[in-house]
């Protein structure tokens, strides 16, 4: 698009109310759009912040109680507990890009049929987390689940993943895992398909094969897929909060907990209506989460201004 | 081509590949044909132990079962009474807000465009707390409705990065030249850009139908009842009515899969043609 | 800039008409029944009450039963009705404090309830009124499965050692004890409230879950010293299944006790048990000198303090609190009538309980998660799930309920 011709300057002679006018038009194409984005996006994240700051239970009035809430968290024990759980979420699923690119180089061929086994590999992306978790929760299921029976097959002993403190969470991880791992490896078919062959072929004529080649000629060719890759992977494994409820709703005694889901449960499950202490675990998520989406428009604002 | 075409290699590497790919296929989705295998696995199976063995019969009145005894029905239509509205007002509203910024430069412009990518990446759960309220203030808690709204306004979000990404990959020409012919900017945008972004909406329905037909915390937060709740929060509550009867469980997660996984084989090209938008410079 | 927002939203929302019946007196009653057999109950309930009043039209909107628990929340303050369902103890302890629950003192005064609801009245009051009417109720205690027993040879045992001496034989046979499924955490607590009852008795257990002991006293100590008895005979994996899994382990014979609520009962014959096979008992006594106090969740009626009728609400809750009322309602729900004058079912389990509770001198407790705040309650849950499975861990766990303590009845 760079060689698209820059449209020229409106001429100065234009009637000051036309070029009014013009400059209202976009706002007037943005104004739905924006307005709903505002009130149910952009204002929220600011009235969060706010409510943070309060010991708030959703029915009597908001206390002030200024940082308490903040202090509190810096105390608590469950907090540490997901923030720890977060941060191997954040390490595992970062697997999913290798794993994804793994895949998509072993499908990458011309062989009959191979559109469907692509298909048949990504579909469990478009497959709800919850379906997902269930599947999985059958799979662990003590006695009469798939992986069960194996382990026991296996080592003589069954483990019961999910009631586990130690193994829980990567159980489900390894749940969040299956259809990340497909959406990484459709983005790097699609980024493999653009490769461009001629570089392949001098390389090849230059000797490079295997690893080598795919080290220092097509990875930096499928840099924007792995760009995306990691974005979308990161804000899933911050996001994680699913399939944490479906398969064991932060247990046992909570040693599964993540941010997301400890938030839902102060503010809004049964046993706890405090929406100022719930804020605040969000605010903290928020500000993790503010790093990457800082890096994610860095980038974009350097590709605009560049292109 | 990497790596290298298979063709091109050994004819046992050729045959190899060819037997590890169905292997592998079903490696992957063991889980999911195990659940498979026991939705129509007869009650009687379960029972006596028959976990993993043949089904002594395939049992597809589990499926009736479900229909019989339990809501799913409901919550099936429900989800769909939630996903089509917001397909529409979210992908109508993006169409808007992307020719805003594609086409127009004013001087806000970049910055209203990285308000809504940055918004689209939030954690739900900073909005959790005020969307709620102004849901229940609105008289809109537990409806559909108020789903429904709060959907529309997020998904904007990610339907106006990609509807300004697509129009501004357009052929600029053919806006100017209709501005010299003095069309109306309105008319530019309904007769000219509007057709010719028809494959990025239908990228975008596509897309937005599954993240909606699939989203679970935001039915969990805005809906309590049968009457209301989409097909994911059912399946949770009902998980918890069928402790034990996992041939039913297992029939209802397939059912609920189904619609996005048919909308995905039929709208393939289309998906992920939305889903690796940016995968490829 | 809230209301802005609202006003914003409210233009966008062109077509919302809500239909309005211009009727004098409708009576809005929520309830969360929403399984079967106690929506017919209810249902059967409203009928009888319209047939009393010709005039008032009562209108039920039923609720997912554990949706309801988050619904409330906003009917109460968006919309109220003019009836709700609820739970005695703290758990209406946080409505009560907001003022969202009228006070219905004047409905026990007037039709002379303090008698013959005695038995829940230190439930149901808060600041020395009353802000509901209870309806129902059911025991908790020991399921047994017989066939087991008599294939061990050994007999039910009333104290705390013969029923450990017990346990040892289940444990030569290969069969648990006692069984439990922890995966959903409140049935712990029915096991840890029944020890507290039992190591130190129903005024120490109301002083425990009212905040006033520090859950680092040695007096709480003793209590989980009896708890660490039993854990080697509880089912393995009891954080994995939920409690109707543990049903099946009772039914197939695989354990012998159960700590549960008589609502279990239908599940236990549905499994296949029979009033023969199945066997019910209060929990055994650990210490003789305590006089033997039960637990027995209440169900609850309220008039939220929006209601918009009232009177006629208040009529509602009368009608329900009424012998014959009572007595129709819980044969249908299969529970127990909460009115002394109010005749039990004929199920033996019902009888059992009945007898049992009349006669329990120490004190009928709620539940945990009803008699404590609910922060405190789930932190308290947690902790006993954790204690199951980590018993190492009791000085960790208890530090972490005095910091819960201490945070939460400071409010």
């Amino acid at each position: 698009m760079t060689a698209l011709p820059h449209p020229a300057p409106p001429p100065a002679t234009v009637p000051r109310a036309r070029r009014s006018r013009r400059q209202l038009t976009p706002w007037l194409f943005l104004a739905p759009g924006l307005l709903m984005f505002s009130v149910y996006v952009i204002i929220p994240i600011f009235q969060s912040i706010w409510v943070s700051f309060h010991d708030w239970d959703g029915l009597g009035a908001m206390r002030w109680i200024g940082l308490a809430n903040y202090s509190e968290l810096w105390w608590d024990e469950a907090f540490y507990t997901s923030l720890k759980n977060n941060i191997i979420w954040l390490a595992l699923y970062l697997l999913a890009v290798p794993a994804g690119l793994m895949i998509a180089l072993f499908l990458n061929q011309t062989v009959r049929g191979i559109r469907i086994y692509k298909s048949l590999f990504f579909f469990p992306f478009v497959i709800s987390q919850v379906v997902v978790g269930l599947i999985f929760s059958w799979f662990y299921a003590p006695g009469f689940g798939l992986f069960y029976a194996l382990i026991e097959w296996v080592t003589g002993t069954g483990v019961a993943l999910l009631a586990d403190e130690r193994y829980v969470t990567y159980g489900i991880i390894a749940a969040g895992l299956w259809p990340q791992i497909a959406y990484c490896m459709i983005l790097y078919l699609t980024g493999l398909n653009a490769v461009a062959p001629d570089q392949i072929e001098a390389a090849r004529l230059d000797g490079a094969k295997g690893w080598r080649m795919l080290w220092h000629v097509v990875l930096p060719q499928l840099r924007p897929a792995t760009f995306i890759a990691v974005v979308v992977t990161v804000i899933g494994a911050l996001r994680s909060f699913d399939l944490v409820s479906i398969m064991t709703s932060g247990g046992p005694f909570g040693s599964s907990r993540v941010l997301s889901y400890y938030m839902y449960e102060q503010a809004l499950s049964e046993y706890g209506y405090r929406m100022g202490y719930g804020a605040a675990i969000a605010v903290v998520l928020f500000g993790i989460m503010m790093i990457f989406i800082s890096g994610f428009i860095w980038k974009m604002w350097r590709d605009e201004k560049g292109a | 081509m990497f790596p290298r075409p298979i063709q091109t290699m050994s004819p046992a590497a050729q045959r190899t590949y060819k037997i590890v790919l169905p292997i592998m296929l079903i490696l992957w989705l063991l889980p999911l044909l195990g659940v498979a295998m026991t939705s129509v696995r007869p009650s009687g199976d379960l029972a006596a132990g028959n976990y993993f063995g043949i089904p002594s019969r395939l049992a597809f009145e589990n499926y009736a079962d479900v229909f019989r005894n339990s809501p799913l029905a409901q919550y099936l239509w429900n989800s769909f009474r939630i996903t089509i509205p917001v397909m529409f007002g979210a992908v109508a509203l993006s169409c808007l807000t992307g020719f805003a910024l594609a086409v127009y430069k004013f001087r806000l412009s970049l910055l209203v465009f990285f308000m809504f990518v940055a918004g689209n990446f939030v954690p739900f759960q900073i909005l959790m707390v005020p969307v709620r309220d102004l849901t229940v203030d609105l008289g809109l808690y537990n409806t559909i409705t108020g789903l429904a709204l709060f959907h529309i306004a997020f998904q904007t979000g990610f339907c106006t990065l990609f509807m300004r990404n697509f129009i501004k990959a357009l052929p600029r020409e053919l806006i100017e030249a209709a501005r010299v012919e003095g069309v109306t900017e309105w008319q530019i945008f309904w007769h000219i850009v509007l057709p010719l972004v028809r494959p990025a909406i239908a990228a975008l329905s596509v897309l937005v139908f599954t993240f909606i037909w699939n989203d679970y915390f935001w039915a969990m937060v805005l809906t309590t009842g049968a009457s209301t709740q989409p097909v994911t929060a059912g399946l949770n509550s009902l998980n918890g009515q069928w402790i034990a009867a996992w041939h039913l469980v297992s029939a209802g997660s397939i059912l609920a899969a189904l619609p996005p996984v048919l909308m995905f084989f039929m709208m393939q090209r289309h998906f992920i043609a939305g889903l690796t938008l940016g995968a490829v410079k | 800039m809230v209301h802005l927002r609202k006003g914003l939203v409210l233009a966008m929302l062109l077509s919302t008409a809500a239909p309005a019946f211009a009727q004098s007196r409708v009576l809005v009653f929520n309830s969360n029944a929403s399984d079967p057999a106690p929506k017919a109950a209810f249902e059967q309930l409203v009928a009888d009450f319209e047939a009393e009043n010709p005039e008032i039209d009562v209108q039920v909107n039923t609720f997912d039963h554990e949706g309801y628990k988050t619904a409330i929340r906003n009917f109460l303050t968006a919309d109220a009705p003019d009836v709700v369902f609820w739970f005695a103890g703290n758990r209406m302890r946080p409505f009560v404090d907001a003022g969202q629950f009228m006070d219905v003192s004047d409905v026990w005064a007037e039709h002379g309830l303090t008698d013959s609801l005695s038995s829940t009245l230190s439930a149901m009051t808060i600041d020395d009124k009353q802000w509901g009417v209870p309806f129902t109720y059911y025991q908790w205690g020991v399921y047994m499965n017989r066939d087991v027993y008599a294939q061990v040879g050994v007999e039910p045992a009333d104290t705390w050692e013969g029923f450990l001496a017990n346990c040892e034989a289940f444990k030569a046979a290969g069969i648990d004890c006692l069984t439990t499924g922890s995966k959903a955490l409140w049935p712990v607590a029915g096991l840890f409230d029944y020890l507290s009852l039992r190591t130190n008795g129903y005024d120490w257990h109301m002083q425990l879950t009212n905040g006033e002991i520090p859950w680092t006293d040695d007096s709480v100590r003793a209590v989980f010293a009896e708890f660490e008895k039993v854990l080697p005979y509880v089912s393995a994996n009891h954080a994995a299944i939920d409690w109707q899994d543990a049903v099946s382990n009772l039914v197939q014979g695989k354990a012998a006790n159960y700590v549960m609520g008589n609502f279990a009962v239908a599940s236990f014959k549905d499994g296949g048990m029979t009033d023969d096979s199945l066997g019910f008992m209060s929990f055994p006594t650990i210490n003789p000198d305590i006089p033997r106090a039960e637990e027995a969740p209440t169900d609850t009626l309220h008039i939220p303090a929006g209601a918009k009728n009232p009177d006629d609400a208040k009529l509602f809750l009368a009608f329900a609190a009424r012998p014959d009322v009572q007595t129709t309602l819980n044969a249908a729900l299969g529970q127990l009538p909460v009115n002394a004058e109010a005749t039990v079912g004929d199920d033996p389990f019902l009888q059992a309980g009945f007898e049992m509770l009349s006669t329990a001198e120490g004190g009928i407790a709620q539940f945990f998660d009803r008699d404590a705040p609910p922060e405190m309650a789930k932190a308290g849950m947690e902790g006993f799930q954790e204690f199951m499975v980590r018993p190492e861990r009791l000085d960790a766990i208890l530090d972490r309920l005095e910091r819960q303590r201490q945070r939460v009845y400071a409010q």
